[in-house]
C-alpha cells in the first residue's frame, strides 16, 4: 500500500479536527449540535477569498508568493481578518436566532433552527458567488518528495504546523485560563457555574467566536488545499459529527484524534475502495461509535 | 415529462395538488416520528429514496441499467417500499433511539447522506447518476388526455393521503398514541407507569419510515422517473418546513402543510423564473431555498405551532384543564 495516504489523511484530519473543536465545544456548552456548523466554513473560505481580493486590489496588483507557498501576505492577513468575521457570523447567527430557541423547553428546535439556517446560509453564498469552484491561487505548487514514496507540497508542511499551533492554543486556553476555567465550568453545569459568579452570556459569545475562528480556518485549508465551493462546509459536516462524537463530547484534544481518524479512514478508502465512497467512511465510523461506544474515546457523558 | 403549458389551468391545479400531496404523505410520516414523538429525523429524504428506489426496481420491466426490473404490480411496489423503507429506519432507530435526541439527528442526516451516496454509485442497483426510467405510472392508459391523466393521480393520491390520515389518527387518539405523547413530554413519568419508551419510540420511529417509504414511491410512480439529485438534503428541509409550518402534532397540519409550502415553492419558482434572466436563473432559485429557511427560523422563534398548532387529544375521561399545563420538563437554559 502506499504510504501517500497519510500524508493526505493527515490534512483532511486537520481540516475535520479544526471543525469538530468548534461543533464540540458548541455541543457541550450551548448543548446542541449545530448543524449550521459546516457553513461556517464555507462562509470562512469566502470571506478569506473576498477579503485578500479587496487587499490585492488595493496593492494594484496580485501580492508575490511568500517563498515556496502558493499565497503571499496579503492571504495572511486576509485569514486573521476573516476568522474574526467568521466569529462575528455565528454571534450573529446565535443573537437573531438561537439565543431565542435554547430557552425553549425542547433544545432539539434549537437543532432544527441550525438545519434551516444552514440551508438559508450556504444557498445565498450560491446566489452571491455561483457554484461554481473558485481557488485562491491558481499557481500550481510541485510536491517534494520526502522518502518512503510520500509527497508533499510546501503549503501542504505549513498547514499541518499551523493546525498544530491553533490546537495547541485552543488547548491551553481551555486547561490554563481563567476563560477556560469558566468554559469548562458551564459545560459541566450552567447553573451551577451562573450562581459560581461566571458571567454565561460571556461564555457562550466566546464559544462562538472560536468556534468560528477554527471553522474559518479549516475553511482556508479546503480553499488552499482543494477548492472553494459553496458546498465545501455541509460536505464536511458528517465528518464533523462524527469526529467530535468519536472523540467525545466535550473535549478538544478528542476532537482533533476523532478528526484524524475519521481523514486516515477516508484516505485508505480513497485508495482501496475508491473516492466516490469517501462520503460513507464517516458514517460507518459514526454508526460503530454509537452502537459500540456511545461516549467516544475521551468523553465522559453519553 | 408533461408538457404543463397544454394542460390548461384545471390540469395545472390537478398536477400541483397531486405534487403537494405527494409531499403531505412525507409529512404525515415525519408528524408520526416528530409531531407525537418528538424523535428528529434529519434522513426524510433518504427514507422517500429508498422507497422510490425499492418500490421502481420492483414494479419496472426487466432492464439492463439497474438491479431487476421485477414488472409487479404497482401495488406491490408500494408494499415493498414500506418494508424496505421499515427496516432501513429501524436499523438506525436501534442503534440511536437509547441515546441523546441529537445522535438521532446526526445519524439520520448520515444515513441520508449515505443512501444518496448509494443511489449515486452504485450502477448495478439503483441505476447510478442515470437514474430509473419507465416506472410504470398509475393509470398510464391515460397518459394522451393529461388532464384525465392528472386528475385520476390526484384522486389516487388524495385517497392514499385520507386513508393515512383516518388511520393516523386513529393511532394517535389510540392507548398506543397517549403513550407516544407520554413518552415524548415526560419520559421518566411514563417509565414509572410501566411503558418502554425505547420501544414506544422504534415502533413510532419505523412506522414513521415506512410512511416516507410510501411517499416516496407515490411520487416516483406520480413522475415516472427518479435520479440522485431527487433525494438531496433539500427535500428533507423541505418537509421539514411543510411540517412546522402546517403545524406539528397535526395530522391535518401536515397535510396542509404540504400544500401551503409547496404553493410557495411554486409561487417563488415562477416569480424567479419572470424575474431573472434566464442565465442567472439557476443562480436564483438558491434565493428560494434561502427564503424558506429564514421562512422556518422565522416560524420556529414566532409561531412554533404552525397553522394549525397540536390539538389536546387525551382520554375524553379526563380533565381538559389537567393536561393544558406546559410540559415538565422545561428547564432553563
Amino acid at each position: 500500500m502506499n504510504l501517500q495516504f497519510l500524508v493526505d489523511g493527515l490534512l483532511t484530519g486537520s481540516i475535520i479536527g479544526l471543525g469538530a473543536i468548534g461543533v464540540t465545544l458548541t455541543y457541550s456548552i450551548l448543548r446542541f449540535s449545530n448543524f449550521a456548523h459546516g457553513e461556517f466554513i464555507s462562509w470562512g473560505a469566502y470571506a478569506t477569498l473576498f477579503t485578500s481580493g479587496i487587499l490585492g486590489w488595493a496593492m494594484g496588483g496580485a501580492v508575490p508568493a511568500i517563498g515556496p507557498f502558493s499565497f503571499g501576505w496579503t492571504l495572511l492577513v486576509a485569514a486573521v481578518f476573516a476568522m474574526a468575521l467568521t466569529g462575528l457570523l455565528a454571534l450573529g447567527l446565535d443573537y437573531v436566532l438561537f439565543r431565542h430557541l435554547r430557552r425553549r423547553a425542547n433544545a432539539i428546535t434549537a437543532v432544527m433552527a441550525s438545519f434551516g439556517a444552514s440551508m438559508a446560509l450556504r444557498s445565498l453564498l450560491e446566489f452571491f458567488f455561483t457554484s461554481s469552484p473558485t481557488y485562491f491561487s491558481k499557481k500550481l505548487q510541485i510536491a517534494k518528495q520526502l522518502g518512503l514514496g510520500i509527497r508533499a507540497t510546501p503549503d501542504q508542511m505549513v498547514l499541518i504546523g499551523l493546525t498544530a499551533a491553533l490546537v495547541l492554543s485552543i488547548h491551553l486556553l481551555l486547561t490554563r485560563t481563567q476563560t477556560g476555567r469558566s468554559m469548562r465550568a458551564v459545560s459541566e453545569n450552567p447553573d451551577l457555574a451562573r450562581v459560581a459568579g461566571i458571567d454565561v452570556a460571556r461564555i457562550v459569545n466566546i464559544t462562538w467566536m472560536i468556534g468560528g475562528a477554527l471553522a474559518c480556518a479549516a475553511g482556508i485549508m479546503v480553499g488552499l488545499l482543494v477548492q472553494i465551493r459553496p458546498y465545501m462546509g455541509f460536505d464536511l459536516l458528517l465528518p464533523l459529527f462524527a469526529a467530535a462524537i468519536l472523540g467525545g463530547i466535550g473535549s478538544v484534544p478528542g476532537a482533533l484524534i476523532g478528526g484524524l481518524i475519521v481523514g486516515l479512514a477516508e484516505a485508505v478508502a480513497v485508495q482501496t475502495v475508491g473516492a466516490e465512497w469517501r462520503a460513507a467512511i464517516a458514517f460507518l465510523l459514526l454508526i460503530v461509535v454509537l452502537i459500540v461506544r456511545p461516549s467516544g474515546l475521551f468523553g465522559v457523558r453519553s | 415529462m408533461l408538457d404543463l403549458l397544454n394542460l390548461g389551468l384545471a390540469g395545472y391545479i390537478a398536477f400541483f395538488l397531486a405534487t403537494a400531496l405527494s409531499y403531505s404523505i412525507l409529512c404525515l410520516g415525519l408528524n408520526l416520528q416528530w409531531g407525537q414523538t418528538g424523535l428528529f429525523n434529519v434522513g426524510v429524504a433518504g427514507f422517500a429514496a429508498v422507497g422510490a428506489y425499492t418500490s421502481a426496481i420492483l414494479t419496472t420491466p426487466p432492464s439492463d441499467m439497474h438491479f431487476g426490473g421485477f414488472g409487479l404490480p404497482i401495488v406491490v411496489g408500494w408494499g415493498g417500499a414500506m418494508l424496505v423503507s421499515a427496516a432501513v429506519t429501524g436499523f438506525i432507530g436501534l442503534a440511536t433511539l437509547r441515546l441523546r435526541s441529537d445522535y438521532l439527528a446526526i445519524a439520520t442526516f448520515g444515513v441520508a447522506v449515505t443512501i444518496q451516496l448509494v443511489a449515486l454509485n452504485a450502477q448495478w442497483l439503483t441505476g447510478g447518476p442515470f437514474g430509473i426510467g419507465f416506472i410504470p405510472r398509475m393509470f398510464g392508459g391515460l397518459a394522451g388526455n393529461a388532464l384525465a391523466f392528472n386528475f385520476a393521480n390526484l384522486a389516487t393520491i388524495a385517497v392514499v393521503v385520507l386513508v393515512l390520515y383516518l388511520a393516523l389518527e386513529r393511532l394517535v387518539r389510540s392507548p398506543w398514541g397517549r403513550v407516544l405523547r407520554a413518552v415524548r413530554e415526560d419520559e421518566e413519568a411514563a417509565t414509572s407507569l410501566g411503558k418502554s419508551p425505547a420501544r414506544y419510540r422504534l415502533q413510532a420511529f419505523v412506522l414513521g419510515g415506512a410512511i416516507m417509504g410510501l411517499g416516496g414511491a407515490v411520487q416516483a410512480h406520480f413522475i415516472g422517473f427518479i435520479a440522485p439529485e431527487n433525494y438531496l438534503p433539500t427535500l428533507t428541509f423541505q418537509v421539514w418546513t411543510m411540517l412546522i409550518i402546517g403545524g406539528s402534532g397535526n395530522n391535518l397540519g401536515a397535510i396542509l402543510g404540504g400544500v401551503v409550502i409547496w404553493a410557495l415553492w411554486a409561487l417563488s419558482g415562477s416569480a424567479i423564473q419572470a424575474i431573472f434572466p434566464p442565465e442567472q436563473q439557476a443562480r436564483a432559485a438558491a434565493l428560494q431555498i434561502t427564503g424558506i429557511g429564514v421562512l422556518l427560523s422565522v416560524a420556529l422563534i414566532l409561531r412554533p405551532r404552525g397553522l394549525l398548532g397540536e390539538k389536546i387529544i387525551v382520554s375524553r375521561h379526563m380533565d381538559l384543564a389537567d393536561t393544558l399545563a406546559p410540559p415538565a420538563s422545561a428547564k432553563a437554559e
